[in-house]
């Protein structure tokens, strides 16, 4: 199942096609609105702002250079990278890992194993949020990047993703990769992890962008500027008290933006077809 | 006193929840569902040291108290009685599933795989949700070491102080939830009758919903605010999601030239942020230079200040939710629509039925399971992300009219340090996403068995 075998059905309002593409167009510029509405805002000064300007001002590397050199967005960023890439390598292995275990391995205790782990689906990190304050807190890691990414290094969704993969790929794979003599790792790095790109692409898409857009964590357990991620040090530029500035405001949410736009666009095709995998079960 | 009502609760819940344990013969049944019953409100008393049931704490206390124990019962039985299901269900699957292929080396290497994930499982969700529990019973100051056993007294805090209005209200919604579900159980498949209790099905959570905006405490400092505040915020996010979600993804699944461009111009604000949503139309409300301002001016129309007006700073934050989570919901419906009987179009367009027959009685019911997947992820982000959203929108102005359950909690346990207070929020939003994991876990029971695929 996937969008180009929609593309290919014929669709089910029937007549003209126009009438269709004027009312795509329309809730694109809708959806589209915001942003650009953005986009505009960041080229402008304030005085253009406040007499309602539809065209672009010029102020947009004045404003670059406030946000990425004044206000130092450029560490905020990779502070946000580091972070999203260590969360979304962490819970692609430990995923892995799990969903190997779960589907090449007989063991006791295997059924409470998969209840423990799927109870925690229904455990959002955010109803506990203020003992795990307090629990990492304690641990010292208050500031680091620590705190960023080890409480989130694990994925009970990623382990049901890749037992459910893994269990619909064909058994002759693993039994070729024992007569061959292959250690689980090798089955799993040379085997496994090849054919399932797509699931693994999918998972990407949703740590990454989960990782970056991450805010109420940072902002409890971050409190120095230099080590705070990028969604939180927004923040300072929205200092209505010292006087707005919009411009930079808007130009620092639209870079923001960027880093998971291209991973969502990179991995678009993997995304799509991993999420049929999960539609079909 | 209270303690033998307690346990009595708790045997009469466990009894209950051990009725479907088939195996057994019926008076052993439920003397076996009592005593796990009597077990676990035992264990939760002993827990909190009976602080509940004494003559000397209010009488809600005395209420609540046996509540848990009664919860407490039901849980222990039901457990028992479906683990032993779930165990045997589980395995029965897993030697289906058995194949050739599985590897037979030392019995540590699964554990090794799994050793990571499981230490970070429990370290990090097990130990902090058990210890939120503890932290509701206790006054707790943020960076102070010492802590005061309070009791319930935070949660009695946070519900009126009249004690029959906490028993009854439940119990009629639950009357309505339960009578509704046997009306249609009962009812003929087809008939008017069963028509009517499916229409009138939405009742019961509305009864549910009602009954807990009477049983929290009202006045200015009361939760019954935080409460609408949320099921309003919630609701609109949800249905204003949902419902343009669904009338984009219809239009984007047609087929005319160049829809891939569409579909991913339709998508992408997935990727976008909750606060980066929020910031965004921050800028579009704001009362001196947003767009929104100087369009109602053009038109010579004052427009409100959405930081000042209640309903305007709510519509905002759910316009501001809506429009994050429609690529999400677009991805979906998306998905969803390919799973719409084609034959059955193609079909009805012979037999010359309009569009919008199409829609509703053909497209619309192939989409209820991604509809109720969606409202249950819709339902998470307006708990718990939209925290973002409101952080950079309204910081819960004007008057705290939009400050949510989780903005609620932060203020409490962080801004104004007092963890107790806050955990105890967070006990009550922590059975809300608990009540709504069994409700979907049922209802795709349901689905399974009586609908024939899952």
């Amino acid at each position: 199942m996937s969008f180009s075998a929609g593309v290919r059905r014929q669709g089910i309002i029937r007549g003209r096609s126009w009438p269709i593409h004027v009312l795509l167009v329309l809730v694109t510029l809708a959806i589209g609105f915001p942003l650009v509405y953005a986009a505009l805002i960041s080229t402008q000064g304030n005085p253009d702002i406040f007499a309602f300007k539809l065209t672009p001002g010029d102020k947009l590397a004045q404003h670059f250079d406030d946000v990425w050199v004044g206000r130092n967005l450029g560490r905020s960023m990779w502070n946000s990278t580091v972070q999203s890439v260590l969360i979304t390598v962490a819970k692609t292995i430990l995923s892995l890992a799990a969903g190997l275990a779960f589907v090449y391995f007989r063991f006791r205790g295997k059924w409470l194993v998969f209840f423990f782990v799927l109870v925690t689906l229904m455990m959002p990190t955010e109803v506990m949020i203020l003992a795990l304050f307090r629990l990492v807190s304690s641990l010292g890691w208050q500031n680091t990047m620590t705190a960023l990414v080890v409480p989130f290094a694990a994925s009970a969704t990623g382990a049901f993703l890749f037992r459910q993969h893994f269990s619909n790929l064909p058994s002759e794979l693993a039994e070729a990769a024992q007569v061959d003599g292959a250690s689980p790792i090798q089955f799993l790095t040379k085997i496994l992890i090849p054919v399932s790109w797509n699931a693994i692409g999918a998972l990407a898409v949703i740590q990454f962008v989960y990782g970056w857009n991450m805010y109420l964590w940072p902002v409890l357990i971050i409190s120095d500027q230099k080590n705070q991620v990028i969604q939180v040090a927004l923040q300072n530029l929205q200092g209505i008290d010292v006087g707005l500035t919009y411009g930079p405001l808007m130009l620092a949410a639209l870079l923001a933006s960027i880093p998971p736009a291209i991973i969502f666009i990179l991995l678009q095709k993997q995304f799509m077809s991993g999420f049929s995998i999960g539609a079909d079960k | 006193m209270t303690l033998f009502i307690a346990l009595l609760v708790g045997a009469g819940a466990g009894a209950y929840g051990f009725r479907n344990a088939l195996r057994l013969r019926p008076q052993l049944r439920y003397l076996a569902g009592a005593a796990f019953g009597v077990l676990g409100a035992a264990v939760v008393s002993g827990a909190t040291k009976g602080c509940a049931y004494g003559t000397d704490v209010d009488s809600i206390q005395n209420v609540i108290g046996v509540a848990i124990a009664g919860a407490a019962g039901l849980a222990a039985a039901t457990a028992a009685s479906s683990t032993k299901a779930a165990r045997g269900a589980e395995i029965a699957k897993q030697r289906s599933e058995l194949r050739t292929g599985t590897y037979r080396l030392g019995w540590w290497w699964p554990w090794l795989l799994l050793l990571p994930t499981l230490i970070i499982l429990v370290v990090f969700l097990y130990i902090p949700a058990v210890q939120t529990f503890t932290l509701s019973t206790r006054l707790v100051r943020l960076g102070a070491p010492n802590t005061i056993d309070v009791c319930l007294s935070h949660f009695t805090e946070l519900l009126v102080p009249n004690p029959w209005m906490v028993v009854v209200l439940p119990s009629l919604s639950v009357a309505v939830i339960w009578g509704l579900g046997m009306w249609k159980q009962r009812a003929l498949v087809g008939s008017a009758s069963y028509n009517l209790a499916t229409t009138l099905q939405p009742l019961g959570v509305m009864a549910l919903l009602t009954a807990l905006y009477f049983m929290f405490s009202g006045g200015t400092n009361g939760y019954r605010s935080i409460y609408l505040n949320t099921v309003v915020i919630s609701a609109g996010t949800v249905l204003g999601g949902m419902v343009f979600g669904l009338a984009i993804a219809y239009l984007a699944f047609q087929k005319v030239r160049g829809i891939g461009v569409y579909r991913t111009l339709l998508i992408w604000p997935y990727a976008v942020s909750a606060p980066v949503a929020g910031i965004l139309f921050f800028m579009m409300f704001d009362p001196t230079a947003g767009v929104i301002q100087h369009l109602f001016d053009g038109f010579g129309i004052s427009f409100p200040n959405y930081r000042e007006s209640v309903s305007l700073a709510r519509f905002t934050v759910i316009a501001a939710s809506v429009w994050k989570v429609l690529g999400y919901n677009i991805l979906f419906y998306l998905a969803g629509l390919q799973n719409v009987p084609i034959e059955q179009v193609e079909a009805s367009v012979l037999d010359g039925a309009s569009a919008w027959q199409r829609f509703r009685y053909i497209v619309t019911p192939a989409l209820g399971p991604i509809t109720f997947f969606l409202l249950i992820t819709n339902l998470t982000y307006a708990f718990f992300d939209i925290y973002g959203t409101i952080d950079y929108l309204t910081r819960g102005a004007p008057a705290g009219a939009t400050s949510v359950a989780i903005y609620e909690i932060i203020r409490v346990g962080v801004d104004n340090r007092d963890i107790g207070r806050g955990a105890a929020q967070s006990v009550l939003l922590f059975l809300a996403v608990i009540g709504l994991t069994i409700w979907q876990f049922r209802r795709s029971e349901d689905r399974i068995t009586y609908g024939g695929v899952g």
